[in-house]
């Protein structure tokens, strides 16, 4: 998996509550059996006025000026900052997988879909949790006239940026080690492996309907 | 001992390791595959040199692609390419992992949330995951179900495990009896109406009250569903003798003296009556009316007495903002009775409302009627293969195609639009499905969420109507 130590970069404002996991992807990339070529398509009814389809040449399409994605000031941002529930809807990956690929690696928001969360660790894509004001203030920093840079440490647990902004945030210290030191999760709860078969051991005396294999 | 909720029980008899760091190991029972969320998980199975940890534990099906037309053509039928490769790619990860599959034509294959249930595949007691959020839909069992995403689905196969941080408990109780004509959706998209998109987010959600006791287990896994559109990821209703008939004599169910011991154990499966909850909601469930969606996400629901909201009279700007941007991506002007929206399409289907007793509640609305000339399209689309032929013995396909609805081959359809059903811009849609998300059905697509019932007197009337007054 790939790491999060530390990341500095401009921070794009996306400035909407339940941003669902269809508008972050929508479900005709879905059918790719791969895990990249999504990021093309981040937000894609957002970010093209034409309708997208698999196969399509992005660079001939048509942008939605409006959307801030297009907004050339933040052009090569690394952060996105969001709103409530942030990732509500299915449990596709290929969320996750669009926002790292187009370049974000972390987001920050007030709250987070419980899948959408989960998932985001799986792949190293930070999801900061900071307090309503403390998102108010970022996206009041991140709207003004000149984009903002900041900085999300997540050994320090930490996010500091222009005008003194400084805020600290939670995270769950198995998730923070996994992601400071990139780990292969499934390498290490193979480590448990006696674990496994003594629990299925004691299961299949318990419960035997379950092992009837 | 302090008492426990159902799902501290089975969270309690599936924990494998508790780790020093707060996270723990838990046992996957059941593991559900489809083809969209797993090519990956397999393709890194495979790069790991790794296989399952437990075959028998997994079972697969095509849903989400699959055309509804013509599936006895075959998977080289399949029109849309990246739509037949993925399903392709499924049948030979399944051949070569060697995991049970259904493929598509089988007649237990449909909807993976529908053919858990029917197979027996879902057990109370057992804890069930797929890579898919509706996952929930098995909690009403009295099984521990989420969805999950494909590095967990990875995980699973390779584990058997899940790396888990535990939920809290909330309890939604629903008051009843419900009202006459009332459906296990209006109940669920009441509640949703109540609590919101992220009410649940944390939790496990366990439904009660006589409002869901009284409910057959095809409107519970309706309820439990859509839990995850409350932001639970888990759904849950206790096990009681509905539950266990239900179970009976399924391919997959216990049989003989594991039968025996399997009942004495679920009785267990409820919350014990000194249980603690983090939370707590009660919805009067004598007062819902049949509901429909009127925005973009399931919270933006209403009572068919009811009115589309008026942006002006939100005080928070950002609920103000949200539902001016709603109003206006669905074409609807404040203040605007839910009566007079008119219908384009019409769809029944999906892992909500597809089951047999979802066609039957449709049926008898549209028995002897004729679909409006204004619909463009409605159409059925049954949850499985096995669906599909009991309800052609009870002849409601030709009711249905009788009052000019078209008569499907099961899977996902239009509720996400992977497949070639889908909504045209800015079309509006009566469907039984569970998101009403901007594009979800089609790009420009305007979806209102609604039982089955209720879609079926859409398609009639043109608008939506009062089913209540039709029964």
């Amino acid at each position: 998996m790939q790491q999060f130590v530390k990341e500095t970069g401009l921070v794009v404002p996306l400035d909407r509550a339940n941003v669902d996991t269809d508008q972050i992807i929508p479900k005709q990339y879905l059918k790719s059996i791969k895990r990249t070529g999504f990021g093309v398509n981040l937000f894609d009814d957002w970010r093209y006025l034409d309708p997208g389809e698999p196969g399509m040449d992005h660079t001939k399409r048509r942008l939605n000026s409006d959307f801030v994605l297009n907004d050339s000031r933040f052009s090569g941002a690394s952060i996105l900052l969001a709103r409530d529930n942030f990732g509500c809807g299915s449990s596709r990956e290929h969320a996750p997988w669009a926002i790292l690929e187009y370049g974000f690696k972390a987001v920050i928001a007030p709250s987070y879909a419980d899948i959408f969360f989960n998932n985001s660790f799986k792949n190293g894509l930070l999801p900061v949790i900071l307090a309503e004001s403390e998102v108010d203030t970022l996206f009041a920093l991140a709207t003004g006239e000149t984009p903002v840079e900041i900085t999300v440490d997540l050994q320090s647990q930490t996010v500091t940026g222009p005008e003194g902004f400084s805020a600290s945030f939670d995270i769950d210290p198995f998730r923070k080690t996994c992601l400071l030191e990139g780990l292969d999760e499934i390498g290490l709860s193979l480590k448990d492996a006696d674990s496994i078969k003594a629990y299925e051991t004691k299961r299949a005396v318990d419960a035997p309907w379950l092992f009837r294999d | 001992m302090a008492g426990r909720t159902l799902y501290d029980k089975l969270w309690d008899s599936h924990l494998v390791t508790q780790r020093d760091d707060g996270s723990a190991l838990i046992y996957i029972d059941r593991h559900l595959l489809h083809e969209v969320t797993s090519p990956q998980a397999f393709e890194g199975l495979a790069l790991a040199g790794r296989t399952p940890w437990r075959l028998a534990a997994n079972l697969a099906t095509v849903d989400h692609n699959v055309p509804t037309e013509n599936q006895s053509a075959g998977v080289s039928a399949i029109e849309d390419p990246t739509s037949r490769l993925q399903v392709q790619t499924l049948d030979q990860n399944c051949d070569a992992f060697h995991v049970t599959q259904f493929k598509m034509g089988d007649p237990r294959a449909g909807i993976v949330h529908v053919i858990g249930p029917e197979q027996g595949a879902t057990l109370p007691g057992m804890t069930v995951v797929c890579g898919d959020s509706h996952t929930a839909t098995h909690g009403a069992f009295g099984a521990l179900a989420h969805g999950i995403g494909t590095s967990e689905v990875e995980h699973v196969l390779a584990t058997q495990c899940l790396v888990a941080k535990k939920m809290k408990n909330m309890r939604v109780t629903v008051t009843g009896p419900l009202g006459f004509g009332v459906t296990a959706k209006d109940v669920i998209l009441a509640i949703i109406g109540q609590i919101g998109t992220a009410g649940g987010t944390g939790y496990a959600i366990e439904f009660a009250g006589e409002g869901i006791q009284s409910l057959s287990m095809e409107g519970r896994m309706t309820v439990c569903n859509m839990a995850i559109e409350a932001g639970a990821r888990v759904g849950l209703v206790a096990v009681d003798e509905k539950t266990i008939e239900y179970v009976q004599g399924r391919p997959y169910s216990p049989q003989g003296a594991d039968w025996d011991r399997a009942v004495e154990a679920w009785t267990d499966l409820v919350s014990d009556s000194d249980a603690q909850f983090d939370h707590e909601v009660v919805v009067d469930g004598t007062v819902i009316e049949p509901q429909v969606s009127w925005g973009t996400n399931p919270e933006m629901v209403t009572g068919i007495s009811g009115h589309v909201p008026n942006p002006e009279a939100i005080d928070d700007p950002i609920h103000r903002g949200a539902t001016e941007r709603a109003l206006k991506y669905m074409g609807l002007k404040p203040n605007q009775p839910i009566e007079s929206i008119r219908l384009d399409r019409v769809f029944i289907g999906s892992c909500t409302n597809s089951r047999i007793e979802d066609l039957r509640e449709a049926a008898q609305v549209v028995d002897g009627k004729r679909v409006a000339d204004s619909v463009i399209q409605a159409m059925v689309v049954p949850g499985s293969g096995l669906v599909k032929e009991q309800a052609e013995k009870e002849g409601l396909d030709v009711i249905f195609r009788e009052a000019g609805f078209e008569w499907r081959d099961p899977g996902c359809s239009m509720c996400l639009a992977m497949n070639a059903d889908r909504l045209g811009p800015g079309e509006h849609c009566a469907s039984t499905s569970n998101r009403n998300f901007e594009g979800r059905q089609g790009a420009g697509g305007r979806t209102h969420l609604v039982s089955p019932a209720m879609a079926a007197a859409a398609a009639i009337a043109g608008h939506f109507v009062d089913v209540r007054e039709w029964l």
